[in-house]
């Protein structure tokens, strides 16, 4: 029978594997109903803040069920056999971390600092019950979706892998892949540094696995302390001594080290040493809850865009009322990983703390395809809702409904070629997607600088028609700041953030 | 082994325990407790399993009742009241209507609309004269109204507005209320309009048995002028800066939403020219004047003298007319003149 530490390296192979395959999918021509977002799906943390937010277990997330019960059972074995975080930690750390065995050792007892985790997710999940979901910015599944997306993916394209067209940008990419280098080379000073310290999700993994039947035992007359398994410990989670069973990663080194076969996984047997309960301290605990509520209300209390609308807050066709939209969003960039234009961007502060890395339209990379809705179909969370393109582009009959609005393009005259530079251009209204288009012209005679009388046409912008796709400020030959540019007011998702009286009910 | 590492010493005493082996009974008790819980996650997750992002937040559409007394024919439509002592004119004006058990009832609660939508003193008129106010108040009180409330969503800061409107100062002292109205105290209300549909509106009109509307007689750019009906602007939150995108609508849709018991037009000081906020005392003049009735639009018509304005210049009277809100030929109503 094969070592179920091979096992594990197949299986922890095999999921980085579909990780990136799945990732990889995620693309018009290939997306062909594949399940993309499966990894996000699976993720219990994600099911369960997005559950605390807003009181559902929406589509996908219900799969989450398949990790979260076997854990019961078996303890932590997401970490080590699926995640893809946890693999290429593991993967990074034992390439890159050789010591000689007495430091293994010493590296890899349990250190109180792995508290660090618990902790951390006491205040994601108290401020996710408040309706703040912030799990994303440290929940492992978005992380690694996000930092593949926005660093790792262009990153292959830029060395020339021609994974996309076009090499794609983002916005404050940089950022997001230095965190997730920092993580990577945190390996280097100590085995799995982030899964054993910060993961928020194997901390909750950690709790729920805290009754696992299933579990390391050691034969204590068979051991003979020569400590060969803690050296091997990716958890350290004590295999030799009392095991803390919420630290064990199920790496399943130490059986394989282990010189007597005194250590086995699964029941209790007779001579079994000891299990540890997880080592947190109350009143910590109790501290990070209190910390975490009492900035909830200074949260919500300042500037953003619930309280006021900012213009380049353009959120993607589908998205929920703001409020709601920063109830549901991982920041996960799935959405900006499908979208064929590049233009989904992750924020930076614009729309406030906690809209950081959420998706929002930077039209001057790209714009809205009028016809696709890829993005609210791979959103794990309905932030983006998924739309039908009927739904989207409205339709006259057989029922009539209005389009999706964005935002809406407003016309800057001192830059625009026929408005104030006697040239040509109307490029904008070549590309307006709408029917009958947004954009019109008025046929102008105008006299220039030497007296001779140019027939020009000059565009205006439709508010009612316009949807603010942004091709228009995309296209605007006016390369730095273009001559048109879309700004988020006459969004349909939000009632407040309007300028014309039309009657419209808020939904 | 490595003793020189406390922590390994400290649980060093434990590498030998051994946990006692299980009975049988107690493994079912363990797996039992154990697949309990995995039964208990499942179905939470099937009770909470949707295919919709968020629970749908049922927030109630309201609308506003009609706050109008029947008809009747014994007394004017139209009371034209000229004088100086605002309390005794007030007091004429709706004695002459029929008096003022004919609008309140003993424990009813009566909400007064006032115009305070700045941050202005008396003499400059940009607000309803604060005796009229207290008058009406006092009135109410002595009617046996089980509170008197008075509101406006101002234009400037509330809370300056009704302080130095001296309205405030003015009705605390008679015994009523002032509800100055915060970011929770509005409800999405259907106006049933032709441009207005759906707005926020105060909740103390959803509260209120009677409303009683004290409009200030004022010029207005756009609209021509600021009598009674313009004076509903003051029940919306929101952006309501979008209806003067179709001011004249907009006024017909408000009038037609908000039916109010009685309307008392404060036209003792009217603000002639640079309204509706003025700010000096050059543009206003002594109107010693109350109108008083039960139609908003026979008393917007009768005020458009004040203001030396003519039908044809708001067109919203005749489009209010049109829509049966009332009559802007007040001549033909039963209409009275009297002195105080």
């Amino acid at each position: 029978m094969p070592q179920l530490r091979t096992i594990r390296r197949l299986y922890a192979i095999f999921f980085f594997c579909l990780f990136c395959f799945l990732l990889w999918r995620t693309e018009f021509t290939h997306l062909q109903g594949y399940e993309v977002h499966l990894f996000l799906e699976l993720d219990p943390l994600t099911a369960l803040a997005s559950g605390l937010t807003s009181a559902t277990l929406y589509r996908g997330l219900a799969l989450s069920l398949i990790i979260l019960i076997p854990t019961l059972f078996f303890g932590r074995f997401f970490c080590s056999w699926i995640c893809p975080l946890g693999i290429l930690n593991q993967a990074i750390s034992h390439f890159f971390n050789k010591r000689r065995p007495a430091e293994y050792v010493k590296q890899n007892r349990y250190h109180p600092i792995f508290r660090v985790k618990y902790y951390l997710l006491t205040v994601l999940l108290v401020l996710a019950a408040f309706g703040v979901l912030q799990i994303g910015l440290l929940d492992p599944m978005a992380l690694v979706t996000r930092s593949f997306v926005t660093g790792v993916w262009p990153a292959l394209q830029w060395s020339g892998a021609g994974f996309y067209l076009l090499q794609p940008h983002f916005l404050g990419g940089v950022g997001i892949a230095l965190f997730f280098l920092a993580i990577l080379l945190a390996n280097r000073f100590m085995t799995r540094a982030w899964c054993r310290v910060v993961c928020p999700l194997g901390a909750l993994l950690g709790v729920l696995s805290w009754r696992a039947l299933f579990r390391i035992r050691r034969d204590v007359d068979r051991c003979n302390d020569c400590l060969k398994c803690v050296s091997s410990c990716q958890g350290g989670c004590d295999p030799h001594g009392a095991l803390r069973v919420s630290e064990c990663h199920l790496c399943m080194n130490c059986l394989e080290q282990c010189p007597e076969g005194a250590l086995h996984y699964g029941f209790i047997q007779s001579r079994t040493s000891l299990g540890q309960p997880i080592d947190i301290s109350r009143r910590r605990l109790v501290e990070s809850g209190v910390t975490a509520m009492a900035f909830v209300p200074m949260l919500r209390s300042s500037y953003g865009v619930e309280s006021t609308p900012h213009p380049n807050m353009i959120r993607p066709p589908g998205a929920l009322p703001e409020a709601d939209f920063l109830a549901r969003c991982l920041k996960c960039a799935l959405c900006m990983r499908v979208c064929p234009t590049n233009v989904l961007q992750p924020a930076l502060l614009e729309g406030g703390l906690e809209a950081l890395w959420t998706p929002i339209l930077i039209n001057r990379l790209g714009y809205c395809e009028h016809h696709c809705i890829l993005c609210g179909h791979v959103c794990p969370t309905g932030a983006l809702r998924p739309l039908t393109v009927t739904e989207k582009v409205g339709s006259s009959s057989p029922k009539p409904s209005e389009p999706i609005k964005l935002g809406t393009a407003f016309f800057d005259p001192g830059r625009c070629l026929p408005w104030s530079m006697h040239t040509p251009c109307i490029v904008c209204e070549e590309v307006c997607p709408t029917s009958p288009k947004a954009i019109w012209f008025k046929k102008v005679a105008l006299t220039d600088r030497k007296g001779q009388t140019v027939p020009l046409k000059q565009p205006y912008m439709e508010p009612a028609l316009c949807i603010g796709c942004g091709i228009c400020e995309y296209k605007c030959p006016v390369a730095d700041q273009a001559a048109i540019r879309v700004t988020s007011v006459g969004e349909t998702r939000s009632w407040r953030n309007r300028m014309i009286l039309d009657g419209q009910t808020p939904t | 082994m490595d003793d020189t590492d406390p922590k390994t010493r400290r649980s060093g005493s434990r590498i030998r325990q051994v946990e006692p082996t299980w009975s049988r009974r107690r493994f079912l008790q363990e797996s039992g407790l154990t697949t309990a819980m995995a039964v208990g996650m499942g179905l939470v997750g099937y009770w909470a399993y949707t295919p919709e992002a968020m629970r749908q937040k049922h927030q109630e559409i309201l609308t506003l009742k009609d706050f109008r007394v029947a008809a009747n024919a014994l007394y004017p439509a139209l009371v034209v009241v000229r004088g100086r002592l605002v309390e005794a004119m007030v007091r004429e004006a709706v004695a002459t209507l029929g008096g003022i058990s004919r609008f309140v009832q003993r424990g009813e609660r009566v909400v007064l609309k006032p115009n305070v939508g700045w941050d202005r003193q008396p003499e400059q008129a940009a607000n309803t004269n604060p005796e009229v106010v207290a008058a009406v108040a006092r009135l109410c009180l002595e009617a046996g109204a089980g509170a008197v409330w008075v509101t406006d969503c101002s234009i400037n800061d509330p809370k300056r507005s009704f302080s130095r409107s001296g309205i405030e100062a003015a009705v605390q002292q008679v015994g009523a209320m002032i509800k100055l109205p915060g970011g929770d105290d509005f409800r999405p209300t259907n106006m049933q309009g032709t441009v207005l549909k759906v707005w926020p509106v105060a909740n103390f009109f959803h509260q209120a048995d009677k409303v009683i509307n004290l409009p200030v007689v004022k010029q207005h750019s756009l609209s021509g002028c600021t009598l009674a009906m313009k004076n509903w602007y003051g029940v919306l939150g929101g952006q309501r800066n979008q209806l003067h995108q179709n001011i004249h609508a907009s006024i017909v849709d408000l009038a037609s939403a908000v039916r109010p018991t009685l309307t008392i037009v404060d036209a003792t000081r009217i603000l002639k020219r640079n309204g509706p906020s003025g700010g000096s005392l050059d543009d206003v003049v002594w109107g010693n004047t109350i109108l008083a009735g039960l139609d908003e639009v026979a008393l917007d018509a009768y005020a458009l003298s004040l203001l030396d304005l003519t039908l044809d210049q708001v067109p919203y009277l005749a489009m209010a007319e049109a829509r049966g809100l009332g009559k802007t030929d007040w001549r033909n109503l039963n209409w009275q003149e009297r002195q105080s």
